[in-house]
C-alpha cells in the first residue's frame, strides 16, 4: 500500500464544509459542524459514530431528505460532477433511487404497509428507466432473486406485513439497488435484525459491491461489523469528523483518544475474557450544545489548555497520507516520536 | 460453578393464546417456552443468549412471576413460586428484581428520581421517612449518579444515566437477584461499557446474583460465569462461559458465535463464516422433533422426528442435539 505511487482515486461524492442546523426555542443550534467527507469510485465508506453524532443527518440531507426545523447552513455535497445541495428538484429526483440508492433503518416505517412489494420495487424501475410494468416485473423478480428472497415470483404479490424483518431488509436493499445506483447509502441497514439475519445481509452487500461495482456508504453504530466490511472508515463525534483512514490503519493505529476509548469499549471474542471493560466516562455533548473548541475536551483524558479553546482541524497523521486525525495531541506525539 | 442454587426452574412452560385473522376469529398459541431446566447458582451472572423471539425475555418474566407459568416449577427457598398469586408474591418482590430495557420507558415521568427511587423502600417499609433522604443518597451515590439528581425528572437525563436510575430502584429494596432484561442494549457503546462495569462492582458489592439477558454474545462472553443459548422456547445449550465459548457443542451456537463479527479486519478477511440459510420459524407453529431442523446444516431424519432429551456431556455442559456424541448420566 504505498499511496505516493497509486494514482489519485477518482471521488464520486465529495462533501465539503458541510454544516447542518437545527431551529430550537433558543435560536438555532449547529449539530453537524463542517463536516468533509469524500468516497471514492468502487469504495466503501463506513461511517461510524453514536447517537445524536450526526451520521444519519449528514446521509439525509444529501438526498435534501431533512425534517422541517433542520436545515443545511453551508457546504457543497459533489456528486459526479454536480452539487447535490444546489441543484434543481427535476434533477434532484433524477438522482434519488436512480443514481443514488438508500436503505433505510428500519424497514417497517420505511416500505408502504399498503402496496405490494412488486409494485414497490417496480416504481423507481418505470419512473427512472421507463420501463414497462411487465419488463419492470421481470426485473423487479431478478431483483428478489439476487437478495437471496426464495421463490422471488410469488413474493411480488405479498405485502410488507406477510414478510420477516430480514426478508424486508431484503426488499429494502432491492429497491435501492433497483436502478443500478453508483453509490448506495445504507443507514444502520441491520440494526434491527439479528446476528444470524446480519451476517446474510453483510455477506450480500459485499457480494453486490463487487457484482456490480458500485461504491457503498455504510452508516452503524457497530464498528465490529464494519471491520471486515468497508475499505475506509470516518469516525464521528458530535458532528464532526474526527478520524478518518483506511480501515486496517483505523484498527491497527487508532489515534483520536475516542477512536481509542471506543474501541477499546468493545468487548470482543477473540480476546481472554476480563471482567472490567474499559470505558469513556461522562457522556456526549447534547446535539446543539456541543462545548468551545475540540468537542471531544470535556471527556478526554489528553485534553490540554488548546484544546478547549480552539477546534482541532482534520489533517493527515504526521503531514501526509490517508490517515487523517483531528486531535492536537495526537498529532504532536507523533510528530515527537 | 460450585455454590447452592438460589433457583431452580424445572419444566417450565409458557404459552400465550393469541386471537388471529381480521376479526380474531382464529385462536392459536404461542410457544414461547418450552420445558427448559436450569438452576440459577447463588452469586452468579447466569445469561441467555439468542435471537428475537427465543424465549429468553420470557423465560425472565416467567420465573419472577411477571408472567403466569402454564406449567413447570419456579423453585425459590424451597417454595414454587410459580403458583403463587400477587398478594403471595408481593414481600418476594424485595428479593427478586428486574432492570428492563429500555430506560426511556421505564420511568415515569411525573416521578422525580428520587421518588422513583424511593417508592419500593416505602412500599416494603425498609426505613422511616426520616430516613428516605439519606437511603436514596447513597443509592445514587452507589450507581454513580450525584445525589443532586435526586430532584430531577426523568427527561433532563441521558439514556445511561436513566438506566443508573432504574439499576438503583431495582437495588432500592435489597435484592437478592436480578433479571437483566437487555438492560444495556438500547446503550451506546461507550455507554454500554461503563453500565456493565457498574453492574459488575455492584455484584461484588452486595452480592448479588444475575440473571442476564442480552443477544451480544461479545459482552456476554466478559460478564458470565455460565451461559444458556436458546431457540425458538427451548434451552439449546447451557454451559461454563469457558467450556461454551470453546468448546461449542450445538450446531446453532457454533452458528451464533460464526455470525458474531469482530473488531479485527484482519482476522475478518481470513475467518471462514457459517451463515446460517432462511429465518427463524413462527413460534405459533414450531418444528417438529428439534426446533432447529430446519435450519441446521447437519440434520438427519430424528432431528425432524424426536425431540432432542437436554443431556450433559461433561460436568456443567448441557445440551439437547441428538448428534453430539457421548454424555454423562449423572
Amino acid at each position: 500500500m504505498n499511496a505516493m505511487t497509486m494514482p489519485a482515486p477518482e471521488r464520486l461524492l465529495d462533501v465539503k464544509g458541510l454544516s447542518i442546523e437545527i431551529d430550537t426555542r433558543r435560536g438555532p443550534a449547529t449539530i453537524v459542524d463542517g463536516i468533509n467527507l469524500h468516497v471514492n469510485k468502487g469504495e466503501t465508506l463506513g461511517i461510524v459514530g453514536e447517537s445524536g453524532c450526526g451520521k444519519s443527518l449528514t446521509m439525509l440531507s444529501l438526498m435534501r431528505l431533512l425534517p422541517n426545523k433542520i436545515k443545511v447552513k453551508s457546504g457543497t455535497a459533489n456528486f459526479a460532477g454536480r452539487d447535490l445541495l444546489t441543484m434543481s428538484k427535476s434533477e434532484l429526483r433524477k438522482v434519488r433511487g436512480g443514481q443514488v440508492g438508500f436503505v433505510f433503518q428500519d424497514p417497517m416505517t420505511s416500505l408502504n404497509p399498503v402496496m405490494r412489494i412488486g409494485d414497490q420495487i417496480c416504481e423507481p424501475l418505470i419512473y427512472h428507466k421507463n420501463m414497462k410494468r411487465s419488463d419492470a416485473r421481470i426485473r423487479a423478480t431478478e431483483l428478489l432473486r439476487l437478495v437471496g428472497i426464495p421463490s422471488p415470483a410469488e413474493r411480488l404479490d405479498a405485502f410488507p406485513h406477510e414478510l420477516s424483518g430480514g426478508m424486508r431488509q431484503r426488499v429494502m436493499i432491492a429497491i435501492g439497488l433497483a436502478c443500478d445506483p453508483e453509490l448506495l447509502i445504507a443507514d444502520e441497514p441491520t440494526t434491527a435484525l439479528d446476528v444470524t439475519i446480519q451476517a446474510q445481509i453483510v455477506d450480500l452487500v459485499k457480494e453486490l459491491r463487487v457484482k456490480l461495482g458500485m461504491s457503498v456508504v455504510w452508516i452503524t453504530h457497530d464498528l465490529a461489523l464494519i471491520a471486515g466490511l468497508v475499505d475506509r472508515v470516518a469516525v464521528l463525534y458530535a458532528g464532526t469528523v474526527v478520524e478518518d483512514a483506511p480501515v486496517e490503519e483505523l484498527f491497527a493505529r487508532p489515534s483520536h483518544p475516542y477512536t481509542r476509548g471506543l474501541l477499546a469499549s468493545i468487548p470482543k471474542l477473540s480476546d481472554v475474557a476480563a471482567n472490567r471493560l474499559s470505558s469513556i466516562g461522562g457522556t456526549p455533548p447534547e446535539p446543539g450544545r456541543r462545548p468551545q473548541g475540540c468537542p471531544f475536551a470535556p471527556r478526554c483524558q489528553l485534553a490540554e489548555d488548546i484544546c478547549r479553546q480552539s477546534v482541532p482541524p482534520l489533517e493527515p497523521l504526521g503531514g501526509s497520507g490517508p490517515h487523517r486525525v483531528a486531535c492536537f495531541v495526537a498529532q504532536r506525539q507523533l510528530e515527537a516520536a | 460453578m460450585q455454590g447452592e442454587p438460589l433457583l431452580k426452574i424445572e419444566n417450565l412452560v409458557k404459552h400465550f393464546n393469541v386471537r388471529l385473522g381480521a376479526f380474531g376469529e382464529r385462536g392459536a398459541t404461542v410457544h414461547a417456552l418450552d420445558d427448559v431446566n436450569f438452576e440459577i447458582i447463588e452469586g452468579e451472572t447466569l445469561s441467555l443468549v439468542g435471537e428475537s423471539g427465543c424465549g429468553k425475555s420470557t423465560t425472565g418474566f416467567t420465573i419472577l412471576n411477571l408472567h403466569q407459568a402454564t406449567s413447570g416449577k419456579v423453585i425459590y427457598k424451597g417454595e414454587n413460586i410459580a403458583t403463587f398469586d400477587d398478594k403471595a408474591m408481593r414481600p418476594l418482590r424485595r428479593d427478586l428484581q428486574i432492570v428492563f430495557q429500555d430506560p426511556y420507558s421505564t420511568l415515569n415521568p411525573r416521578m422525580t428520581i428520587g421518588e422513583a427511587v424511593g417508592e419500593p423502600i416505602l412500599f416494603h417499609k425498609l426505613c422511616t421517612k426520616a430516613e428516605l433522604p439519606e437511603r436514596i443518597n447513597r443509592l445514587l451515590t452507589d450507581v454513580g449518579l450525584p445525589p443532586r439528581f435526586a430532584g430531577r425528572y426523568p427527561h433532563e437525563l441521558s439514556g445511561g444515566q436513566r438506566q443508573r436510575v432504574a439499576i438503583a430502584r431495582a437495588l432500592a429494596c435489597e435484592p437478592k437477584f436480578i433479571v437483566c432484561d437487555e438492560a444495556i442494549s438500547a446503550l451506546d457503546v461507550s455507554i454500554q461499557a461503563q453500565i456493565i462495569n457498574l453492574l459488575l462492582d455492584l455484584q461484588e458489592k452486595y452480592g448479588l446474583t444475575y440473571l442476564f439477558i442480552a443477544h451480544d454474545l461479545a459482552v456476554v462472553r466478559h460478564i458470565s460465569d455460565r451461559v444458556g443459548v436458546m431457540y425458538l422456547g427451548r434451552l439449546a445449550e447451557l454451559a461454563t462461559r469457558e467450556q461454551l465459548f470453546a468448546n461449542p457443542l450445538h450446531p446453532y451456537t457454533k452458528a451464533l458465535l460464526s455470525a458474531v463479527p469482530e473488531a479485527d479486519p484482519v482476522l475478518e478477511k481470513t475467518r471462514h463464516r457459517q451463515v446460517l440459510q432462511g429465518d427463524v420459524p413462527s413460534p405459533l407453529n414450531p418444528p417438529t422433533g428439534c426446533r432447529f431442523h430446519t435450519r441446521c446444516p447437519i440434520a438427519q431424519e430424528v432431528c425432524a422426528q424426536t425431540i432432542p432429551e437436554w443431556r450433559q456431556i461433561e460436568p456443567g455442559h448441557m445440551v439437547a442435539c441428538h448428534l453430539v456424541p457421548g454424555g454423562l448420566h449423572a
